[in-house]
Parts: C-alpha cells; structure tokens; sequence
C-alpha cells in the first residue's frame, strides 16, 4: 500500500507530484490509511462539519446575538449591512467574506456551536472565507469538503512543526494558521496548484508573524472576533496574490519553522494570559474588573 | 498528541467559546455523571485556578452542568443547562475558589443520585477539549476518557493484576492503556485501564466473581 504519511509541505508536494493529486485528495488518502475507515465515513464526517460551519455562518449572519460576557455580538451583521450598501472600500465580496468570518467568532462567543478550525477563537476564517466565496463562484459541497482536507493538511504541518495553540504561540499560532488554511484551500478550489497553494500558506502566515494573543478579561471576544476579519481579508489577499503568480521568497516549511522560533521568543504575557497587549489596557482592564463583580 | 489526524485540526464540533474552558468542561461533567452511572438529584461543583477567574465569561459553569445533566459538548442545549436543570430537578451549585490547585482548569464535581449514592471526581480541561481525571471517590488516578475505560478498585495483594487481565484477554479484550495507584502497601488499590473495545456488563461481573481482591468494578 502507499504511503501517504507527510510532516513537511515539501513532503506534501512530492506526494501530490507523484501521485498528480491535489493536496485536498491527498489529505484524505492519508486520513483513510490513518483510520481505517471507508471513504465514505470520512467524507460524512467532514460533511457533518461543513453542515454545522454553514449553520454557523447563517447564524450570525441573522444578528442579534450577544456573548455570554455581554462585550460583543452584532458586528458580523453591521459589517454585511455595510457590504450590501454598495458603498464600502474593501469591496462587497472581500467584505461578505470577512463578515461571515466575524459571524462565526460571534456564535463562538454566544454559545453557539460551531467547528474549531484549527481551534475555537479562530474558528471563522475558514468557513467565512470558502462559504462566501463559494456561494460566489458556485462551487460544490464534494468541492468545498476536499478544500477542508487542503486546510486540514496545511494546519497539520503547522500543528506538526510549529503549533496551533495561543497559549504556545500567540494568536499567529491560531488566526495565522487559520488564514493559512484558508488561504490553501481557496488557492485549490479557484484551480491553483499544489506549489501554489503552500505559497499561498506561506505568505498569510508570514502576513501576521508575531502576532499576540491578548485576550480581553481574558475571553475569546476581543480582539478574537477582529482578528477573524482580518485573518479572512489576509486569506483572500494570500490566495489571489499566489494565483497571481506571486511567490512566498521563504518556502513554507522554513516559514513555519519561523513562527515557531516567534512563538518561543514571545513573553508568556503575550500568549493567551491576559496579561499584556490590548488585554493590559486600563480599559481592558477595568471590563475584567467588572466581569468579576 | 503526535500523531494528528485531519479532524484534530478541522473539528471538533462544539458549543464555544473555548475548547478548554467550555467544551472540556462539558466533558468532565459528563465523565462525572458516565461514574454516577445514574440520574443525579444534587451537583455541587468547584471550579479552581482560571476555571474560577474566566470560567463565567466563557460559561464553564453552565458546560458542567450540562455534562451532568448527559449533554454533550457540541449539544445546542449547552447554554441553558441551569434552566434545564431547575427543569430536571437537578439541585445545581456552582461555587468558585481560589485556592491553590496544580492545573489552572481544574474542576471538582460532587454528585448525589436518587438513592443518595455519592460520586466525586476531580478533573481536569488539559486543552484542545481534552481532559485527565486525577481523583474519583477519593482515589489518585489518572485517566483521559479517549478510550472506553475500566476501573477496578481492589485490595492491593499479589496476582490481582493478572486475574483481571487474564480475564479480559480470554474476552478478546485489547489493553491500550493501563496504570494501577495504591494508597498504601495492601491498602486500597486502584486499576485504570484503557481498553481499544468497551468492556461489557457481563465481562465485569466476571471479574467482581472470579477476583476476589477486587471490591468494585465500572466502565465510563
């Protein structure tokens, strides 16, 4: 049997030039190997996730949420109200994608169900991104589940040489590999190439390098919710840049092997204690005091 | 976790907003009720380190209780767990200390059932959603509840070891994982093994009847 095991990207390439696979399909042969299950039992386990990202997106999309603390809700909505007007400088289809990206981070934080990817405080970029996009271009669910292989096989590189968690490595480690994700999966599905797609990757992630996680009281509200839009705008940005024929100079292994070194270098302060950044502000501050009483 | 699969990095599904803080919670009260074995009547449950200081911004209060109450924790319902309880009758409390613990996502849940047996489980939400046991009924062990778990509480004198696996290798059962913790030479001695298939009412009973040394067995 052949053997799809990969920890590089540039292992991930040679696996996709030998076998003239896309990166997507290749992910999925490795997860068919790995768990002994049929292709279909893997495929409607990943269907499962799409369906509750989609209902995810429809949810905060519909607005009048709040989060638990009570800081946020309602911004995902505003955001696409402002799209729809005709009048934004971004453009409509950047902005309907970031603000579906917002509208998950805001069920997130209402006690919504929705899917980590890679974890729960950058679980927008992803779904936002490809749901809006495809919703654009038409593209399909059996299209759209191996782009969530692609993204899955970019975080596991990253999950496997770096890390995907805030508290290792700041918030680069969690909207950065997100956008990386992104970035990949809507490289694939608009017809870019396995190389094309890890540039993609190298250069969201490059994007936000060194980036903090400084959660206000510390909660997964703000600046998680902002940091999805921007981790989506810089996904559609790394996607088009690399479809454009623009290359990551860094290759994306060494751009992973970099965060890392970033996330050590990084005072525990600034990963997901609270306790510096934005989340040491005297307003920050004060809502945390507040929280508490 | 080495070796990740893709529905490590794209999943889990779960009630937000933090895999540790809610999702993970989630887990350990349905890990306490899974050991109760039973419908549960009264809940008192302490939450320590940031547990206690981000817990209710992040609704690890209501995450337990929903656990408890046998909600999972990508159920919907999560969010109105004390309303579900109040519903069910379930006498709830959720109490916050800030003493000192060796995990800052530790959670300790005190369980009475209908028939006023009594459950303890101290636990904790170790990140990503996972969780580890450390204490149940007063017992040090150490469990993560990935893999169908079997646990044995026997007196700790040679050859019970070998009686309880024998057993379970006759039943075709494989060990994954396996630790045993004592709290003294011939004390109370406790067994936690992980097993790949779950182990059945009737492979239990075998063990309670063919072991003498051993004075409890259940699977969570």
């Amino acid at each position: 049997m052949k053997d799809y095991t990969f920890r590089k990207g540039i292992e991930l390439l040679a696996l996709c030039e030998q076998a003239k696979l896309p990166i997507g399909e290749i992910m999925l042969l490795r997860e068919l190997d790995e768990s002994e299950r049929s292709r279909d039992e893997v495929l409607g386990e990943m269907a499962k996730n799409l369906e509750t990202m989609r209902a995810s997106v429809e949810e905060g999309l519909s607005g009048g949420l709040r989060s638990v603390s009570g800081l946020t809700g309602g911004d995902a909505a505003r955001l696409r109200a402002h799209a729809g007007a005709g009048e934004s400088l971004s453009g409509g289809r950047m902005l309907e994608a970031v603000a579906a990206s917002m509208a998950v981070v805001e069920v997130n934080a209402s006690m919504g169900r929705i899917v980590a990817a890679p974890t729960a405080g950058a679980s927008g970029i992803l779904p936002g991104t490809l749901l809006a996009c495809a919703k654009r271009r038409g593209w399909s669910d059996e299209a759209l589940l191996l782009a969530l292989f692609n993204a899955g096989a970019v975080g596991l590189v990253i999950a496997k040489n770096a890390s995907i968690s805030g508290a290792e490595g700041g918030c680069q480690a969690e909207t950065g590999a997100a956008a990386a994700m992104a970035a990949s999966a809507l490289t694939e599905l608009s017809g870019g190439t396995p190389a094309q797609c890890l540039h993609a990757a190298a250069m969201a992630l490059k994007n936000v390098m060194g980036l903090v996680c400084d959660p206000v009281a510390g909660l997964v509200e703000c600046p998680c919710i902002k940091r999805n839009a921007i981790g989506a705008a810089n996904a559609l940005l790394c996607a088009d840049m690399a479809l454009a024929g623009i290359e990551s100079l860094i290759p994306f292994d060494e751009v992973v092997l970099a965060m890392k070194s970033v996330g050590r270098l990084m005072s525990p302060d600034l990963r997901e204690t609270a306790r510096g950044g934005v989340a040491a502000t005297p307003t920050a501050r004060a809502i945390a005091k507040r929280l508490e009483e | 976790m080495q070796n990740y699969g893709v529905f490590d990095i794209i999943g889990p599904r779960m009630v937000g907003p933090s895999s540790s803080h809610t999702a993970g919670a989630a887990k350990l009260g349905l890990m306490a009720r899974k050991i109760a074995g039973e419908d549960v009547k009264k809940a008192k449950i302490t939450l320590y380190g940031s547990f206690a200081t981000t817990g209710p911004g992040h609704g690890t209060d209501k995450a337990v209780v929903a656990g408890i109450l046998g909600l999972a924790q990508d159920d919907p319902r999560l969010r109105y767990s004390m309303l579900l309880a109040r519903e069910a009758d379930v006498d709830a409390t959720v109490e916050l200390s800030d003493e000192p613990v060796d995990h800052p996502n530790t959670a300790r849940i005190e369980l009475e059932g209908a028939d006023g047996k009594k459950t303890l489980l101290i636990g904790q939400s170790v990140g990503g959603g996972n969780i580890l046991v450390t204490n149940v009924n007063g017992l040090e062990m150490k469990f993560s509840g990935e893999y169908p778990t079997l646990i044995v509480r026997h007196t700790d004198v040679p050859g019970v070891i070998n009686m309880v696996t024998l057993i379970l290798a006759k039943e075709q059962i494989n060990v994954a994982f396996m630790r045993v913790f004592r709290q003294g030479k011939r004390g109370g001695a406790c067994m936690v093994i992980e097993t790949d298939t779950p182990v059945g009412e009737r492979v239990r009973q075998l063990i309670k009847d063919w072991c003498d040394p051993v004075t409890e067995v259940f699977s969570v």
